[in-house]
């Protein structure tokens, strides 16, 4: 299984994550969210760039509930709260987010 | 609700020479969604996991150590470190990780979640606890 951006596969498994998390582009960030349905707008990409920030710092993709608390710590309670998150990626802010990220399946999401 | 429980999770084994650090690692990340009491313990070489300044590269294994610096986002935060061990393997504090987290019950303070007890007194944190895993 892999997506195809403008050419270029890159492998994915059963469940959409990337297997080789050093293949993540911004392209790639858009196949990817085309595949989840979703309408990349700037808010989504700023929870993208936190989460990438957050694993490249502490090499975990978070549990949506510390995504959620860290977004509000970051970003304010009007972005970092479970209504709003879950408008932007209505299948799961952390399963979906991480997906797009290029990240693997969060741990303690289950 | 139900009571909540206190939970220890017990590493004596070095990082990268078997899988257990990094299983245990994941085990209470997971855990720690339950609102239980957390706390880990290191002691034996359990105590290598928490050094500074890890490099992986060459046994190409991901440097995981980092992950410890979160658990304080999962409200994880009393790490206890055996005084012994330390001294047994010619460690002190300062060779491990700077691990703090934010205490929400007075304003958002920064504070270290590396406890340092002695052999007793980790006896006294085990005896304290409701459930003890071992890894």
């Amino acid at each position: 299984m892999a997506y195809d951006v403008n050419g270029t596969t890159v492998e994915h498994d059963e469940e959409g994550y990337i297997t080789n998390l050093s293949e993540w582009t911004k392209e790639l960030a858009d196949v990817i969210s085309k595949a989840e349905d979703i309408d990349m707008g700037e808010e989504h990409w700023a929870v993208v760039n936190f989460l990438r920030d957050y694993y490249e710092e502490y090499q975990i993709a978070p549990a949506v509930r510390v995504l959620i608390k860290s977004i509000k710590k970051s970003m304010g309670p009007e972005v970092g709260n479970n209504k709003y998150m879950y408008e932007l990626f209505p299948y799961g802010p952390a399963k979906q987010a991480c997906k797009i990220a290029g990240l693997p399946k969060p741990t303690g999401c289950v | 609700m139900s009571k909540v429980k206190k939970f220890l999770y017990v590493n004596r084994k070095a990082p990268y020479g078997t899988i257990y650090a990094q299983e245990a690692l994941e085990v209470v990340l997971i855990g720690a969604a339950f609102d239980q009491d957390v706390s880990l313990a290191f002691l034996d070489d359990g105590v290598f996991q928490l050094t500074k300044g890890q490099d992986t590269k060459e046994a190409g294994l991901k440097n995981f150590s980092p992950t410890f610096r979160a658990l304080g986002d999962y409200e994880v935060t009393k790490l206890y470190v055996e005084q012994e061990s330390l001294d047994e393997r010619g460690l002190t504090l300062d060779d491990l990780q700077d691990i703090q987290y934010e205490d929400e019950d007075d304003d958002y303070a920064e504070k270290p979640s590396i406890i340092v007890v002695s052999r007793a007194g980790m006896a006294d944190v085990m005896a304290d606890q409701d459930v003890v895993l071992s890894f």
